[in-house]
């Protein structure tokens, strides 16, 4: 079996890099270390040490420019001291077999990285972004989930229907074009999508949807489905007593079922 | 050469946010627009055209597949264009990363990244048929706050005569000045001191004005300056700190104050020394004596935040702030300010606390509010919103979750809003070996600042805040915070603790340098500080105002010189400034210099003990209350509990709480909002602080000010108890309390201003002897508190004093979160208990300000009787008999039972006539809506009846009846009907008022 490395990236404004750490720690992870971006362009600390690659939830810049704008744009030019571009360890990482996953403010990273969808294998081109919440609202709100079970991610594999937290301000999809989003349907990299409730069924309605994401789409995979970025935050449900409705005996697989599915894969490999 | 590089949504993608504007000017002005729409301004100053050019074709600075970006304006078809910019000066959060992202996009050196600067504006584009007069009011009411931000705006058709708007820089022009000015206080009389103190917004009475003319005068201070080189008459600079440090803000002069307090009723005289050690520091202690071994306080009200022990592995600590003043100019500035100010104090805590939640309590005035507004005061939904928003932004951004508030209404909240913000935070218990809540500065540790540069923001905030507010109030108090340099501060500084790199830690707050490292030198004896070093927003500044300037996000710390290469290269890695203005020393003197030239020089005995003590006196007379029966005639019990539903101090607040992660960093146990559709009312928060441990923090709290007007004593033992009750009833063991209590009050000192100073001070020495009695009575520690005593407006010819009020935070500790309780009913059957006796207390009550009735009695806490229900409670809890549990406070009875039938969305079957009470004859009225302190409801499986009626005497108890499936709330009394309602409706009621 090959040990589980998982790193959780932090700095600059993300927030959820402890539990996010604690998470994958208690989906099996060998190692569960958190590392700051500076410790990467110091060079201490390489992504070539790890092989699975969390980038948690947080307010990266503030939000200033949109959300993971900026931080898209410093890891884009970022050099290490030895003067090595980062973004190629971020690749030489994926390529490697790595496994990532962007929660919140990491999938909005993700996104404007061009690391999601990554259509027709194109890899860090900005196909899609994360627009303002139809409420233009910050909101936080617990909200039922349906894995696809077409999806080629790995992450969600089995998951069926799950409930977790949404925390945000900028979290509905917006494709480039119309061909964008029939492209991530067709391929199924629609990972996991907003359902009523009730009917288990995908849905538009507020606030089951909480943002008004086209076709209720709450996470989406590459091509590979080994990169997986979701607005809920599956790290906040570690515990049954994270449910909102547990006193009530509510509750379903918790989050860190995804995490744990991306233990799996990486020791099965 | 400025360029302007617009951005707006593509025409394809909604804009949101401009929808959200349009709804705005519609539901807070009454204006009808067809739309709006923004365009983000960005003015950069430092860059040629085709480096410009080359931001917008990068997309650095907008999403290409959501946004266009132009260096031309992309305005177009619209009435009116209204352009935000911000002030010079005005901290501008995204100009900054603006600035970073161009400066990385292009590739700039250092030197011309340093000279880059960039300035953000908002534009909107408005659709509708308005007057100028109207676009104006849409700005100043709406858009704009003119102390912090510039407006201006176009017609279409003086946009077609010339297209956009001028590139506008909001760069500070300035020199750097040196000078440091001598003030001849000797030659100045009474009357010229009071002016000097006036004038110059020192907040300095005529007597400390004399002491400290008196102590230069002093042969001995005389020489001693001549040694230093110093001008025998103070500088500027030593007064200013003279002033800080001896401000009400901070030294408490009125806790401190020696009152001679007069009791009218008993004609008893009692003079006390010092409110503060009498009633709140000697309670403690006191609690602290009794509790022996089991005592659970590390380090109280010596610290930044008052410590306890949690586990043995894990410390606690809380402090809780108002940020008033600041909040009353620019609502959103001031809560922003202070909720990421006081996220400092537990970072300044021993060696420095991970920050873990925030609690945030408002008082405001109906944002309903339709009469003309007095001068300079904000219409109260603006201040509402404001204050919001901040909170939204300093909690969310920071990453700390908000687990509890409230929002308390009163008209009298216009004249000055209350904003308490409160964090709490943990600390590994030991720290290299050692307590990690002690911390000591060493004589020649170096003084090291870290985190933002100083500007001219916030200078004189701890005097400003010692006075009322008026006409005048400078512009300079208000700020704006950036939690993002902090986050990079606090990540630095946790790495740096960890890796003991230094030797004490502490915020700046008010009084900023001034403060933070005049109480560091007490460790010590003494420093010498060098304000040439230290790193600034702009040039301009003289150094006492380097001195004294409150910019935020800024700590400081004692560095061991042998640490301090490393401590200033993990800084310069993690991209935070630090910066070292000079030494710790054992000299007894606070020494300033600007390079060589002296700016101050004062004894720190002088400093920080030579403020007089004032002498006060308090006189209490009861006040006398009109009795007016409440109106019952043709009263519709099922009308009147939707209409108490919907009152704005007992309504749902969701629209508030969503806009609020309550839940970041994963321990949330028991959120804000509970219940089968999430929208009951939780008594308190319940978080894991260890994730990998069962062990929960309880977070909660009381504010009672609508007892204030009857009896402030009655007001404080109320709002401690409803703290108090709140944590019980979702868990917390009553035998692990902290509190932190929070004064707001109106000037209570006789004056010609405040000629019924001796009363509020009267009010102010019944609230600490109630706050005494019943922490006493509770074994409940106070750990840490805060004062705020200038809670007055004046301006138009009005004066408006807030209700005296008092903010009681508690933290507790459940032993197991999976022990939790809620509130919403959980099952058809289970039994309803009420747990206390009901009395005839409607005085002060939610039901008397409905029914505009009065002069009813007011709530009376028997504390030592609550004490053993609430223990009596804790271990049926902890023996897991009880289900739902409420306590009864604002609406009383009939609120409480709606509100768990609204949680759990099903109904209940009550007989009132089986309520234990005090005293007979209640009306229905009494029964329902008294608020009686110390009643809790509970709701019990049927099969543990028995177990459950065990634990309490049964005169405790009463058994009301039970829940039942069908989502009705049906009350008698015996076998008359009292009401009958759907929960639906009764849940729309509690929705409707703030559903914005």
């Amino acid at each position: 079996m090959n040990p589980v490395k998982a790193v959780s990236i932090t700095g600059h404004g993300s927030n959820c890099e402890a539990e996010s750490a604690y998470a994958a720690k208690m989906a099996g992870a060998d190692v569960s270390d958190i590392v700051y971006f500076f410790d990467l362009t110091a060079g201490r600390v390489r992504l070539a040490d790890y092989n699975f690659l969390i980038f948690p939830g947080g307010f990266l810049d503030g939000d200033d420019l949109g959300a993971g704008q900026a931080a898209a744009v410093r890891w884009r030019y970022a050099k290490t001291a030895s003067g090595d571009a980062l973004l190629d360890q971020l690749t030489g990482f994926f390529h490697n077999g790595g496994l990532v996953l962007g929660i919140c403010n990491g999938f909005q990273l993700l996104v404007k990285l061009g690391l999601l969808p990554a259509l027709g294998g194109r890899y860090f081109e900005r196909q899609v972004s994360l627009a303002n919440n139809d409420s233009a609202r910050f909101e936080d709100r617990w909200v039922t989930l349906a894995a696809n079970p077409a999806s080629p991610c790995v992450f969600t594999r089995g998951v069926g229907v799950i409930d977790l937290p949404v925390r945000h301000g900028e979290g509905k999809l917006v494709p480039g074009s119309e061909e964008i989003l029939n492209e991530i349907v067709a391929g199924n990299l629609h990972a996991l999508q907003y359902v009523d409730p009730d009917t288990k069924k995908p849905t538009q309605d507020y606030p089951a949807n909480p943002n008004g994401s086209p076709l209720a789409i709450a996470g989406l995979t590459d091509p590979t489905g080994r990169i997986l970025g979701l607005m809920p935050h599956p790290e906040a449900y570690n515990d049954k007593t994270n449910h909102p409705g547990w006193t009530r005996g509510e509750g379903t697989a918790l989050g860190l079922t995804l995490l744990e599915n991306g233990v799996r894969y990486l020791k099965q490999r | 050469m400025l360029w302007r590089i617009e951005t707006t949504v593509r025409p394809r993608v909604a804009d949101a946010a401009g929808r959200r504007v349009a709804a705005k000017i519609k539901n807070e002005l009454g204006l009808e627009v067809a739309g709006v729409r923004l365009i983000r301004v960005f003015t950069v100053a430092g860059l040629s055209r085709d480096e410009a050019q080359k931001v917008v074709e990068a997309a650095a600075l907008h999403d290409p597949v959501l946004q266009t970006a132009s260096l031309l304006p992309l305005g177009h078809d619209f009435d009116w264009a209204v352009e935000v910019g911000l002030r010079p000066g005005v901290t501008d959060n995204e100009g900054r990363t603006a600035k970073e992202t161009i400066s990385l996009v292009l590739g700039l050196s250092p030197e011309r990244a340093a000279a880059l600067a960039v300035f953000t504006a908002q534009q909107y584009l408005i659709d509708g048929a308005l007057s100028e007069a109207q676009v104006e009011r849409i700005c100043r009411d709406l858009l704009a706050n003119d102390l912090i931000q510039r407006h201006e705006f176009k017609s279409a058709a003086q946009w077609a005569a010339h297209h956009g708007f001028t590139p506008r820089s909001a760069q500070v022009a300035a020199e750097a000045v040196s000078d440091v000015a001598a003030v001849d206080l000797a030659a100045m009389d009474d009357a010229a001191l009071a002016a000097f103190s006036r004038d110059n917004t020192l907040a300095l009475s005529l007597s400390e004005m004399r002491v400290i003319r008196d102590h230069f005068l002093d042969e001995r201070t005389a020489a001693a300056r001549k040694a230093a080189g110093l001008p025998d008459t103070p500088t500027d600079a030593e007064i200013e700190v003279l002033a800080q440090t001896w401000s009400e803000h901070c030294k408490h002069k009125i806790f401190n104050a020696k009152i001679t307090y007069t009791d009218k009723r008993t004609g008893e005289v009692r003079v006390i020394d010092s409110l503060y050690k009498t009633f709140i520091q000697g309670t403690t202690a006191a609690i602290r004596t009794g509790l022996g071994d089991r005592d659970y306080c590390l380090s109280v009200f010596t610290d930044n935040a008052g410590v306890i022990k949690f586990t043995d592995a894990l410390s606690v600590c809380i402090k809780v702030e108002t940020h008033n003043s600041p909040s009353a100019l620019d609502p959103y500035g001031g809560a922003l300010t202070g909720i990421v100010g006081v996220n400092r104090d537990p970072m300044g805590t021993g060696m420095g606390a991970n920050l873990l939640c925030n609690t945030d309590v408002f008082c405001f005035a109906s944002p309903f509010y339709d009469r003309e507004l007095p001068p300079r005061l904000l219409h109260p939904r603006r201040v509402l919103e404001g204050v919001r928003e901040g909170v939204e932004h300093g909690g969310n951004k920071s990453g700390i979750p908000t687990v509890n508030g409230s929002i308390v209404f009163d008209e009298r909240y216009l004249g000055k809003p209350l904003v308490f913000c409160g964090t709490v935070g943990t600390m590994p218990a030991t720290l290299h070996g050692k307590p990690s809540h002690m911390k000591k500065a060493r004589p020649g540790d170096a003084i090291v600042m870290t985190g933002g540069r100083i500007g001219k923001d916030g200078i004189h905030g701890a005097t400003f805040s010692s006075e009322e507010l008026h006409e005048g109030s400078p512009a300079t108090a208000v700020q704006i915070g950036d939690p993002i340099t902090q986050r990079k501060m606090y990540d630095f500084l946790m790495r740096a603790r960890d890796a003991g790199y230094y030797n004490a830690i502490t915020d700046n707050g008010a009084g900023g340098l001034s403060s933070s490292v005049g109480e560091m030198a007490r460790d010590t004896g003494g420093c010498e500080l060098d304000l040439s070093r230290a790193p600034l927003k702009y040039p301009g500044l003289r150094p006492w105002e380097i001195l004294l300037s409150e910019a935020q996000e800024r700590m400081t710390l004692a560095v061991p010189q042998d640490r301090l290469p490393a401590f200033l290269a993990l800084a310069r890695e993690m991209d935070v400034e630090a910066s070292v203005l000079g030494t710790f020393t054992e000299s007894g003197y606070f020494r300033v210099t600007y390079g060589d030239k002296p700016v101050a020089g004062l004894s720190m005995d002088f400093l920080h003990d030579g403020a007089p003590q004032l002498l006060l006196e308090a006189v209490w007379e009861e006040p006398v209350r009109e009795k007016i029966a409440p109106q019952t005639t043709d009263l519709d019990q099922a009308q009147l509990l939707a209409r108490m539903l919907g009152r704005l101090n007992i309504c749902s607040k969701q629209y508030v709480i969503r806009q609020y992660d309550h839940e970041v960093k994963g321990g949330s146990a028991v959120k804000p909002l509970v219940g089968v559709k999430r929208d009951g009312p939780a008594d308190a928060g319940v978080l894991r602080p260890d994730l990998s441990r069962p062990e929960g923090l309880v977070v909660s709290h009381g504010i009672c000010p609508k007892f204030s007007d009857i009896d402030t004593y009655h007001m404080m033992a109320a709002a401690i108890d409803e703290a108090v009750r709140n944590a019980v009833a979702v868990g917390a063991d009553p035998a692990t309390l902290a509190g932190v209590d929070n004064f707001c009050w109106c000037d209570p000192v006789a004056s010609e201003k405040t000629p019924d100073g001796r009363y509020k001070l009267a009010q102010l020495v019944r609230a600490n002897q109630a706050l005494a009695d019943v922490c006493l009575a509770y074994g409940a520690p106070c750990v840490s508190g805060k004062d705020s005593m200038k809670n007055d407006y004046t301006g138009g010819g009005v004066k408006i004093s807030i209700p005296p009020t008092v903010l009681f935070s508690i933290i507790g500790k459940i032993d197991d979160v999976s022990k939790s309780v809620t509130s919403d009913f959980k099952r058809p059957g289970d039994l309803v208990y009420l747990l206390g006796a009901t009395a005839s207390e409607l005085g002060g009550s939610e039901l008397e300000s409905e029914l505009r009735a009065g002069g009813g009695n007011v709530p009376v806490v028997d504390a030592a009787r609550f004490k053993a229900r609430y223990h009596d409670l804790h271990r049926a809890m902890s023996a897991r008999l009880v289900n739902a549990c409420h306590d009864l406070s604002d609406g009383g009875l009939g609120v409480a039972l709606a509100e768990m039938a609204i949680g759990g969305r099903l109904g209940a079957t009550i007989d009132l006539a089986r309520m234990p009470v005090l005293g007979g004859g209640l009306s229905t009225l009494e029964l329902l809506y008294s608020e009686s302190a110390g009643r809790l409801l509970a709701t019990v499986a049927p099969e543990n009846r028995a177990a459950f009626e065990a634990h309490f005497p049964a005169a405790e108890l009463g058994l009301l009846g039970v829940v039942t499936h069908e989502p009705v709330l049906e009350l008698r009394s015996g076998m008359a009907p009292v009401l009958r309602e759907d929960v639906e409706k009764l849940a729309h009621a509690f929705k409707s008022t703030l559903d914005w």
